[in-house]
């Protein structure tokens, strides 16, 4: 499945949307831009505007963006079709994971105070923790819509 | 000063929906509904509420943006009715 030459014009039985150089050069200059502001919106999210939705949705911008103009088969080497579920089930797995820890080390559901990580300061704990959880609704929200994008595509 | 901002996005944003009715063009339509997204996200930034824009501009602006062309893409073109 693994193209040896990347070049998005020439093959066969893939499905672009267009053949114009401009807009392939265009997004491939333009997707890992998009990609870096994903990531720091979801970096800088719990102080914030932004935060793991918002970053989520803007790194699957960049896939999709990808995926619109070079085609589905060669933006596999980018984010591969077969990984979108099973990183969105990680991230729902992250999210109610440190939950559920939380509840079983005798505090409330997602209370990151309670969290067993006895090498941090709990005020720093609460910090890193809510950073912890938006990795988990990042990787939940953008791995599905790149997944619903690839079932429109193949209906 | 700042009720002109806001009656100038008011009525760019009710004009784009009105004509995001009427359009034959569904592309067209599409683009139209864009511009009414990104419309509301300026309204929310004018408010003062930074996270609701964001979200709106991203998500509305954006990804319902690519659904909605991918959708037209595997259907029809023009609107029948």
């Amino acid at each position: 499945m693994t193209p040896t030459r990347v070049d998005a014009c020439h093959i066969e039985g893939m499905k672009s949307q267009t053949d114009s150089p401009i807009i392939h050069v265009c997004a491939r200059g333009l997707a890992p831009v998009i990609l870096i502001i994903g990531l720091y919106v979801f970096f800088h999210g719990h102080y914030s505007p932004g935060g793991g939705f918002q970053g989520g949705v803007l790194l699957a911008a960049s896939f999709l963006l990808l995926r619109m103009t070079l085609g589905t088969q060669i933006s596999q080497l980018v984010m591969p079709s077969r990984l979108t579920i099973t990183l969105s089930a990680i991230g729902a797995l992250i999210f109610a994971g440190t939950g559920l820890v939380a509840i079983f080390a005798g505090g409330n559901f997602l209370d990151y105070g309670f969290l067993p990580v006895p090498w941090f300061d709990p005020a720093y704990l609460r910090n890193y923790a809510i950073l912890f959880i938006e990795l988990g609704v990042t990787l939940t929200v953008m791995a599905t819509l790149v997944s619903i994008y690839d079932d429109l595509l193949e209906a | 000063m700042h009720w002109l901002i806001e009656f100038t996005l008011f009525t760019v944003m009710i004009v784009a929906a009105l004509v995001a009715l009427g359009l034959r063009n569904l592309l067209a339509a599409v683009v139209t509904l864009n511009i009414f997204s990104f419309m509301v996200a300026s309204t929310m930034v004018s408010l003062g509420a930074i996270d609701v824009a964001f979200t709106e501009a991203v998500v509305g602006a954006g990804a319902v943006g690519v659904f909605n062309i991918v959708a037209i893409l595997l259907t029809s073109r023009k609107s029948l009715d």
